[in-house]
């Protein structure tokens, strides 16, 4: 038999081309009028001096329809700050890409819904703090939030888009959990997200007053069951589930560098939009690579994908492929190394701490700190 | 085997879902709100019609005579595959004309 093996490279780890990524979280601009305690922008909030123009992120669009990605999801912050929101919907439609709306629907008036539906949205997801004005309004820090939101989803259903309701859950919200769902179907919404509160930045800076206790998830989860079967065909549930008192870790964007990558306001490409909180990755810039070298060299993106940079726990493991390894941000959070296992999985040698951890936060106390910009702004 | 939907229907994909090539894989893709679906081959030959001019009936002529496939299999076919999307909210089938639908 003839081996046939590549010549030895000595300067350079032979791997094969990562697959095209499918999708792209384009946060357009940290700016928003809600100040959620969970916020998954970072603690350290981008200035409207140092986002992207629109040129750029024209480019960038154009750059993601040609490297494989499908659909593009343009968040923030709330997306709607930017006056040139509509140029880059049309601008997606033209190369391809399917667009979705992120908003938190305060201060998006009917002409503006119109003239994005006009640009051609796909689809508009849109956020419930909570499923009663009092609860919207105390967790989004935004008197009149939850009005403003009804409005706005009724007039998302009146120019026939299709409609996501979002709701985070956490201590303060759990137990609407039958609420939200009812009120997803009053809206005429097709599909809620469930989305547990994810402990990273701000949700990591406010764990104390979110975190749920056991038996709230553990119902939490039955709920969301059963509603699933009860309205199949009548609304599709996702749920992102929580992890603390998990036994295995959340399959975390189905790898990183696998299928999808985000874009910041200023520019920088990240696996997740929680990577920043890995403060040894070093994250290119649009700016100064394209999309497509961002995604197949950066030392980022290259970091966690695949399996080869699982410590032995891991790539032993049956699951590896299934898990990925879990989330390296909590590694990194929780176990304070990015390539520890991720201490959700019960295999951690830190799993019992991180149950104590949602077992004492469960019992905290319930003021927020509230997202907001905490560096001053130097513009002026 | 009866019909399920009005062979004088027409169908079109709803807002928010959209067929396209995908260059990058070489392949067909159905897009709806955080979904993207793989249709197989014969899955894209039926998508590929539906454009919201086309009646079901037309649909079923046109792939029985490009396939050379008998008509009644075409039409079971047709009909089973739009109607498990219609039930997925991602077609939306309109009817002209008022009459007896499943015949």
């Amino acid at each position: 038999m003839n081996v046939i093996a590549p010549a030895a490279r000595p300067d350079a780890t032979v791997r094969p081309a990562p697959p095209a990524p499918y999708g792209m979280l384009a946060e357009l601009t940290h700016r928003c009028p809600l100040q959620c305690p969970y916020c998954s922008n970072p603690v350290e909030l981008d200035r409207r001096n140092v986002e992207l123009d629109t040129e750029t992120w024209l480019r960038v669009f154009s750059e993601a329809a040609k490297l494989g990605v499908l659909q593009v999801h343009l968040s923030g912050g709330e997306p709607t700050a930017r006056r040139d929101l509509e140029q880059m919907i049309r601008h997606c439609v033209e190369v391809g890409l399917y667009t979705n709306l992120i908003t938190a629907g305060v201060g998006v008036t009917p002409e503006r819904l119109q003239s994005i539906s006009d640009a051609g949205i796909d689809h508009v997801q849109l956020s419930f703090q909570g499923a009663t004005p009092e609860i919207t309004d105390k967790v989004s820090n935004y008197r009149g939030a939850h009005e403003r939101k009804l409005a706005v989803a009724r007039e998302v259903r009146r120019l026939g888009l299709p409609l996501t309701v979002n709701s985070v859950v956490h201590r303060a919200n759990i137990h609407q959990i039958p609420d939200f769902i009812e009120l997803a179907l009053q809206l005429d919404a097709k599909r809620i997200e469930i989305a547990h509160s994810q402990y990273y930045g701000w949700a990591l800076r406010n764990r104390g007053a979110l975190m749920p206790t056991r038996d709230q998830v553990f119902w939490a989860l039955d709920v969301v069951e059963e509603a699933r079967v009860r309205l199949k065909g009548r609304l599709t549930i996702d749920a992102v589930v929580p992890d603390y008192y998990a036994k295995y870790p959340k399959p975390c964007m189905n790898g990183w560098g696998r299928q999808s990558l985000n874009v910041t306001p200023s520019g920088k490409v990240l696996p997740c939009h929680a990577a920043e909180t890995i403060p040894s990755l070093d994250f290119w810039n649009v700016r100064e690579h394209s999309l497509s070298d961002v995604w197949l060299n950066s030392p980022a993106f290259n970091a966690f994908r695949g399996t080869d940079w699982m410590p032995d726990l891991c790539r032993s493991c049956e699951r590896k492929e299934l898990d990925w390894g879990g989330c390296r941000c909590q590694a990194m959070a929780i176990a304070g190394d990015a390539a520890a296992t991720d201490p959700a999985c019960h295999k951690s040698p830190l799993h019992a701490h991180l149950l104590a951890l949602a077992e004492a936060d469960a019992t905290g106390g319930e003021d927020y700190d509230y997202r907001r910009y905490t560096t001053p702004d130097r513009t002026t | 085997m009866t019909a399920i939907l009005a062979a004088t229907g027409i169908p079109r994909l709803a807002r928010g879902v959209r067929l396209r090539h995908d260059e990058a894989r070489g392949q067909w893709v159905l897009l709806a709100p955080e979904r993207v679906l793989n249709p197989d081959p014969v899955a894209v030959e039926i998508l590929r019609k539906v454009d919201g001019a086309r009646s079901i009936d037309l649909i079923v002529d046109e792939l029985a005579s490009t396939f050379s496939v008998e008509r009644e299999r075409v039409a079971g076919d047709v009909d089973a595959f739009i109607a498990g999307l219609v039930e997925k909210g991602m077609i939306e089938v309109a009817v002209p004309t008022i009459g007896d639908a499943a015949s």
